[in-house]
């Protein structure tokens, strides 16, 4: 456990050494903050409570999404790169011969990089955006700690999935392809181009109940008030079922695939 | 001679050694380097630039058709990437019949002229973010010593063919506006559409260059240049009616993306400017693409006297 902790705390301090990159990063999120601010205000200025948001819950929903694009790395990103570049040159097989658990490993790490976005990349647009438009920021302190869980749950639905992309190169070799159709699926299903309540129809049902909506819709909603009571722990109990199954595909995946890996002498 | 050594390189290598073999191929023969030459052979020198830049460009695509599938995937992933962002919007006028007062086809207009100018400039420079890395990794200076503009070299470099897929997508939203929008044709409106996308393609390249110019100051800083690129895109879909004043004036006369489809746009859909410029602004974007661009050039040429090797 010591060790998973070591490592975490690594994936924190790798990603806060480049603070030239995270100034850059906080200005990029701040201006699509911006423009979507405006776009969502004229939308919700022709129809007010689209969605079940005021106009001011809308506009906070944007900055949400600016907060936790690169916490919950909803357009993937991060250590999956690594992992797919270490299964396709065989380093992979030092990282199976190390005495910690793969997964875990890199659950690890990737969770000490989302604690560090979500503290650098997402607290500054936030404030920066509450200056210029009214923000529906929770009064009670209790919902921004069930928002801090949610949020922790969504990492980890979002590290499944991407380990499972990862894993996909024990077979494709290039992970590329599958490293973009995640990409694609992250960006449209967790909410962020459009809260998935305003997706009509079956499309939206599906929307909601994919994996995905735990990264972005699910956390905005708790973050709103939404979400209460025994809904929350609903909330909750729909992110952690899909991170455990998604978890134990990956572990199912990961057990397959080592089986496969065949380490050349030389 | 340089000429037959370029072309036996690269048919028989794919991937980056054929565009280093093949450069150096190219060095072997041709003397001269952009910044040491008298200005008599400016022009000169600004066709060398982009005869290099066609070559390695068309090395790479070499390399790309040699995984052909891979294009063909990775070039709908770009299509499919930028689509989402259209049907966001469909999505949104699933619920209203207008935004900020345009309707659907007129914001599709918009859409298709934004992301066809920007398109275009990301296919020919997109990879130019690229160059902070090579800053901080050193390999900067390979370029240096080859007798190449350094701009064509790094303009060139990694050359995406799969970007076409973006181009499609803009084209195609374009197209569809053209269907449904009613305008009121004239000639004036009808040129003014490719005056718009080129001289916007021209304003996007601008930004390009100069947001590699400052890399070579803040070489992490590439996320920055990301704002006014796929950040500026994405505010030129929007009508400007939506945006505050201040944002509208900033993107006119600081970063002059307004006249990259805005202002164009706004003559050819028959609207009023939000910020009242007379009529005559929508057929100024060609001097202001020519204006940034030069500008850009500038910015170019500082920060590569400023640049400083690793050493290692």
């Amino acid at each position: 456990m010591r060790l998973y902790a070591v490592v975490a705390a690594g994936g924190f301090r790798r990603y806060a050494t480049y603070r030239v990159a995270t100034f850059a990063g906080v200005f990029t999120n701040t201006v699509f903050g911006f423009i979507m601010a405006y776009t969502y205000t004229a939308l919700w200025d022709e129809r007010p409570h689209l969605g079940g948001y005021d106009l001011s819950q809308a506009v906070t929903y944007v900055w949400l999404g600016q907060a936790l694009l690169m916490t919950c790395a909803m357009m993937g990103g991060g250590f999956e790169d690594e992992l797919i570049e270490r299964i396709r040159t065989g380093d992979i097989a030092v990282d199976l011969y190390r005495p910690a658990d793969l997964q875990l490993w890199w659950m690890a790490g990737d969770l000490g990089r989302a604690a560090f976005h979500l503290l650098g990349r997402g607290i500054v647009p936030m404030v920066l955006g509450s200056f210029a438009f009214e923000l529906a920021l929770p009064r009670d302190p209790l919902t921004w700690l069930a928002f801090l869980f949610a949020v922790m749950l969504g990492v980890v639905v979002s590290f499944a999935i991407r380990f499972l992309v990862a894993l996909s190169a024990f077979w494709l070799m290039d992970g590329a392809g599958a490293a973009q159709m995640a990409m694609l699926a992250g960006m449209f299903f967790s909410g962020l181009l459009l809260p998935l309540n305003l997706f009509p129809g079956v499309l939206g049902e599906v929307a909601r109940a994919l994996p995905w909506s735990s990264l972005l819709q699910v956390p905005a909603d708790v973050f709103l008030g939404k979400h209460t009571g025994w809904d929350l722990a609903g909330a909750y109990a729909f992110q952690a079922g899909w991170a455990l199954a998604l978890l134990a595909t990956g572990r199912l995946l990961q057990t397959v695939a080592t089986r496969r890996v065949v380490v050349q002498g030389g | 001679m340089a000429e037959e050594a370029i072309t036996e390189a690269s048919v028989e290598a794919s991937g980056e050694a054929s565009v280093e073999a093949s450069v150096e191929a190219r060095a072997e023969g041709v003397p001269a380097a952009e910044a040491w030459i008298p200005r008599v052979s400016r022009r000169a020198a600004l066709r060398d630039g982009l005869r290099a830049y066609g070559l390695i460009v068309g090395m790479w695509m070499r390399s790309t058709m040699a995984y052909r599938a891979s294009f063909v995937m990775t070039a709908f992933g770009n299509f499919a990437a930028t689509a989402f962002d259209f049907v966001a919007i469909l999505l949104m006028f699933a619920h209203v019949d207008a935004l900020g007062g345009y309707s659907l086809p007129e914001v599709a207009f918009l859409y298709g002229t934004s992301a066809t100018a920007f398109g275009l400039s990301d296919l020919a420079l997109g990879s130019m973010d690229r160059l902070g890395r090579r800053v901080r990794d050193g390999t900067l200076d390979t370029l240096l010593l080859r007798p190449v503009p350094v701009l064509a070299q790094v303009a060139a470099d990694r050359f995406a063919l799969r970007r076409l897929g973006r181009i499609a997508q803009g084209l195609l939203v374009l197209g569809y506006a053209l269907l449904t929008v009613d305008i009121d044709w004239t000639v004036t409106r009808a040129l003014m559409l490719p005056m718009m996308v080129l001289s916007g393609a021209a304003i996007f390249s601008a930004v390009f260059v100069a947001g590699a110019a400052f890399q070579f100051w803040a070489q992490d800083a590439s996320e920055v240049q990301n704002s006014f690129t796929y950040g500026g895109t994405t505010l030129l879909q929007y009508p400007p009616t939506l945006f505050a004043k201040d944002l509208v004036r900033g993107v006119t006369f600081v970063v002059p993306l307004a006249f990259v489809n805005w202002i164009p746009a706004l003559y050819v859909l028959g609207r009023e400017d939000p910020l009242g410029l007379p009529d005559l602004a929508a057929f100024l974007p060609p001097l202001v693409a020519v204006v940034c661009c030069a500008l850009a050039g500038v910015a170019w040429r500082a920060g590569l006297r400023a640049y400083r090797s690793t050493g290692s």
